[in-house]
């Protein structure tokens, strides 16, 4: 407990966090996550908390388009990067192509690693878009990279999903890759 | 406007039987659903536990002075401040609000803070003061069902026995002479829920002395029923709206935070929120019972049964919960979906000073099946006979009796069940497949062979549940159904207390009331305790339940607007009638008590069936296991929204899968070794396979629609399905389960 008297005085800075196109000036504790700054700073409730130890992936948002767990992101770090939520997904009124595949496809029980899924998602879009591998062949290649079932399940094993909503959530973003 | 009219038209309308999306799932996908741990005012204060390090230990004394002293600090409430009574519980109030002179088991709730900051009252908890004076604990069953074992609870650590006899066991414990007869122990360790929504809420004060929680629960009712006693307050002055459920799978039936969040609250005049984090989460909710079986199978040389002796020890842990029930389950369904002439079981279940256990997804029944199935299966190896056929042999159907000399007086299509599973085609297995694909083998991409250890297995199982509340408990649901005109167009408005926590029981409700009333447009409207008890959202009872009242709410409606001449359209009638509103009560068929001596009794108002086929790829050197695919064939009745009914067998056939190979909280002398996502694990979405399903429809006449729950039976036969095709491959017993690697490996 001494230690955390010392400790405890927060060191502050001011930054610009930009989230879903909007840029929000703030004081930030230098310890404070991204996760907690959304949620209990910005009322951006939309990525969630199922562990804050970077294990369940509900808390995934991307960060210049590539796929984070917030609760493992220090805010601090983030000055003049682009940060998207669930709630940046839509393009307005009209939900993301994932967001429509979501609901269609019912990949989703009681929706709580949804918001995590779904930025999850878009992020491994991207990223096997971009042509990254997913594993490494023991002679220094790739294997082949197209997003059939095995491969978005490769791809999607860090978001956990207690519903066991698994079946319909491969269904939903196959869809969307195809 | 008859029924058979609107059912006609039940599509065009979302009524049921159609894939209707869940009218929640927009909000969800938005990330605009609001979660209890979402909740938020301004004023609000925020909540911390302190809770016991030790497994059992007397307290010799609190001291507050340090944290009632820190900045930002506004209530430190002990055992002293419950206003009313000290203790609450499901099945009995055994459980303190906040540990009075004891605790009974690691993580028990101590004392409580609310301070501005959660940081704040996390700090503070820490700095309460409490003197232990260590107690050896009772951590093995065993010991505990032992008269001379320390009590844990006055009145000793046996909460209930219930035995089961039939045939010549009515006469003694002696079995009849039998040509084959196969005995097994077996263990099932203690699963989690883990929900991904950590238990939370907000209580905030009200001018007239009560209280508004805003909680994520199953069971608003209950919840207020244990609440106001020790709240010291009249139910009227204590209401819960529901608010968003991240996940429930029977973790949220006891109380969690409720007690704590509306007490501080109370203290401090201030909206109270209580967030738990994960690590406290699994400290903060009952557990599935761990259980420890030994059962003997007796059969002719056909492989037809001729007795079945078990006996089932299930851990309770430190407090009674849903013990008494469990139990209940678990000596009931003890012999399975078969036929078998004489029945000897006992089922027990005890306190310990390990974590309380209490509801989970098939409770009692999951624990029972996995010990019969393994059974059936050495069964079928001693005559000769596949895993197919000796269960078809001995399988119930319509006429039969189960153990409790209940007749089966619906479809009970087991053997077709069956036999539809057993025809099913089997998926290409990797290995026949050219090439190593490291994501096809057991341990996936982080695979250090070339599978050269991989071997193939195929596994059977069939599992029996009951549907809603048992044994003679008043098992009951209220629906308000509210027909207008708004905008000069009919509207329903449908009010009910039962908690959507994932399963689609919003969807079901709004689809029964356009089936029955032919309007399309149908709210339901957020639950609360405004309106009577649904009842819980346990047991896979809410479609039946619930459904079956806003049903008969439909109806009592529909009668209102029949007496206004059918000539007239909805439309011109509610011109003329105003709002027409209806509230109905729904009770199934009785239910009646388990004979203390012999188990006798027609205890379950339903019986539900699922088959599992299971496909695995064990690395027998490295002990890993991979479920290439899960078939299933379940009879739900009749389907009132084929996509969400996939979703539950889906999900209950995760949870078996989980509890199969690899969820167990592990303990050491009554402590929680693993309390956190790192070590213990829930399957991925690489290790739940692709699945195969077909749905069967053999109407319950009883039941609404002639439905059947369907939440939970793909729990059960899941895991026993998998640890057989884990048998298949390796040739080992695997009496255990999760099964885990060095189980395999290193035998």
């Amino acid at each position: 407990m001494n230690d955390d008297e010392d400790l405890s005085a927060p060191v502050t800075m001011e930054m610009r966090l930009s989230v879903n196109g909007i840029g929000y000036p703030i004081t930030v504790d230098t310890r404070e996550t991204l996760l907690d700054t959304l949620r209990e700073r910005l009322d951006l409730t939309g990525a969630k908390k199922g562990c804050d130890h970077g294990q369940c992936g509900a808390c995934t948002v991307l960060v210049d388009g590539r796929r984070v767990t917030s609760c493992l992101t220090l805010t601090v770090a983030l000055d003049d990067r682009e940060i998207t939520t669930v709630e940046g997904l839509a393009d307005g009124s009209v939900p993301h192509p994932l967001q429509t595949a979501f609901v269609r496809h019912d990949a989703l029980q009681c929706g709580y690693c949804t918001p995590g899924q779904l930025c999850s998602a878009v992020g491994m879009l991207a990223e096997a878009r971009a042509g990254w591998p997913s594993i490494v062949t023991a002679d220094g290649g790739s294997v082949d990279a197209r997003l059939d079932e095995a491969e978005i399940r490769e791809r999607m094993s860090g978001n956990l999903c207690r519903c066991g909503a698994y079946v319909n959530i491969v269904a939903a973003i196959a869809e969307v890759a195809r | 406007m008859t029924t058979s009219k609107a059912t006609t038209s039940a599509n065009t309308f979302g009524g049921i039987g159609g894939n209707l999306p869940r009218p929640d799932g927009t909000l969800k996908v938005r990330g605009e659903f609001a979660y209890s741990s979402d909740l938020w005012l301004e004023d609000m204060l925020w909540g911390a536990t302190l809770r016991s390090p030790h497994v059992r230990a007397r307290i010799l004394g609190i001291d507050l002075t340090e944290a009632i002293a820190m900045p930002g600090v506004h209530a430190v409430l002990t055992h002293d401040d419950v206003p009313g009574e000290k203790h609450y519980g499901l099945d009995r109030r055994d459980q303190p609000v906040l540990a009075v002179d004891q605790v009974r088991y690691q993580g028990e709730a101590v004392a409580i803070v609310a301070a501005d900051h959660p940081e704040t009252a996390r700090r503070a908890a820490k700095a309460i003061k409490v003197s232990y004076e260590p107690l050896p604990p009772v951590v093995d069953p065993a010991w505990a069902l032992d008269p001379a074992s320390p009590p844990i609870h006055p009145g000793g650590n046996v909460v209930r026995r219930q035995p089961v006899r039939t045939g010549v066991f009515l006469d003694g414990p002696g079995a009849p002479p039998a040509d084959v007869v196969v005995v097994g122990e077996y263990e099932v360790g203690m699963q989690d829920q883990a929900f991904l929504g950590p238990e939370s809420g907000l209580a905030v004060p009200a001018e007239d002395g009560g209280v508004d929680l805003y909680i994520a629960t199953q069971w608003l009712h209950v919840d207020r029923d244990q609440l106001a006693p020790c709240l010291g307050l009249p139910p009227e002055l204590v209401r819960l709206t529901l608010a968003g459920v991240g996940g429930a799978f029977g973790a949220r039936e006891d109380l969690s935070m409720q007690v704590h969040a509306c007490m501080l609250a109370l203290r401090t005049g201030r909206p109270v929120k209580i967030v738990y984090d994960r690590q406290e989460s699994f400290f903060g909710h009952v557990h599935r019972h761990p259980a420890r079986m030994r059962y003997e199978h007796g059969a002719d040389a056909d492989g037809r049964l001729v007795y079945v002796k078990a006996e089932i020890l299930l851990d309770g842990g430190a407090y009674c919960s849903s013990s008494l029930a469990v139990v209940g389950n678990a000596a009931s369904l003890g012999a399975g979906p078969y036929e078998v002439p004489n029945i000897h079981i006992d089922a027990y279940g005890v306190y310990t000073n390990n974590p309380p256990c209490g509801a989970m997804r098939g409770f009692g029944a999951v624990q029972a099946c996995f010990g019969y199935e393994s059974q059936m299966d050495r069964l079928a190896a001693a005559c000769g006979l596949s895993p197919v056929e000796i269960r078809i042999r001995n399988a119930v159907s319509e006429g039969s009796r189960i153990a409790t000399g209940q007749l089966v007086d619906t479809p009970a299509p087991l053997a077709e069940m069956l036999a539809e599973l057993a025809a099913m085609p089997m998926p290409d297995l990797p290995a026949e497949r050219p090439g190593p694909d490291l994501r096809d083998l057991p341990g996936g991409v982080s695979q250090t062979t070339r599978g050269e250890g991989v071997r193939h297995g195929v596994g059977y199982a069939v599992g029996l549940k009951n549907i809603c509340y048992s044994e003679g408990f008043d098992d009951y649901s209220t629906a308000r159904v509210r027909v207008e005109l708004l905008g000069g167009k009919p509207h329903v408005l449908v009010h009910t207390a039962a908690a959507e926590v994932g399963q689609g029981l919003v969807t079901v409700l709004a689809q029964i009331a356009r089936t029955e009333l032919g309007v399309a447009n149908v709210t339901v409207a957020p639950a609360d305790t405004r309106v009577g008890s649904a009842g819980s959202s346990s047991a896979s009872r809410q479609s039946y339940m619930t459904g079956g009242a806003v049903r008969a709410a439909c109806a009592a409606v529909r009668d209102r607007l029949a007496a206004h001449g059918p000539a007239e359209s909805l439309t011109e009638i509610l011109a003329l009638t105003g709002p027409i509103e209806e509230t109905r009560e729904y009770r199934h068929r009785p239910t009646f008590p388990m004979d203390p001596f012999t188990g006798q009794g027609d205890s379950h108002t339903q019986l539900a069936l699922c088959v599992h086929r299971a496909v695995v790829a064990v690395d027998v050197e490295l002990g890993l296991v991979k479920t290439v695919e899960l078939a299933a064939v379940q009879d739900v009745g009749r389907i009132l929204n084929p996509i969400a009914l996939e979703g539950q067998i889906h999900g209950a056939s995760a949870q078996g899968l989980g509890l199969a190979l690899m969820e167990e909280i592990q303990m050491e002398g009554g402590r929680v070794l693993n309390p956190s996502f790192t070590d213990y694990l829930i399957p991925t979405i690489l290790d739940m396979p692709p699945m195969r399903l077909s749905i069967l429809e053999h109407p319950d006449p009883h039941a609404p629609y002639g439905l059947r729950g369907a939440g939970e039976p793909a729990t059960l036969s899941s895991t026993p399905a998998i640890v057989a095709a884990v048998r298949n491959a390796t040739g080992l017993e695997l009496p255990r389960v999760p099964i885990r690697p060095e189980h395999i490996a290193l035998t």
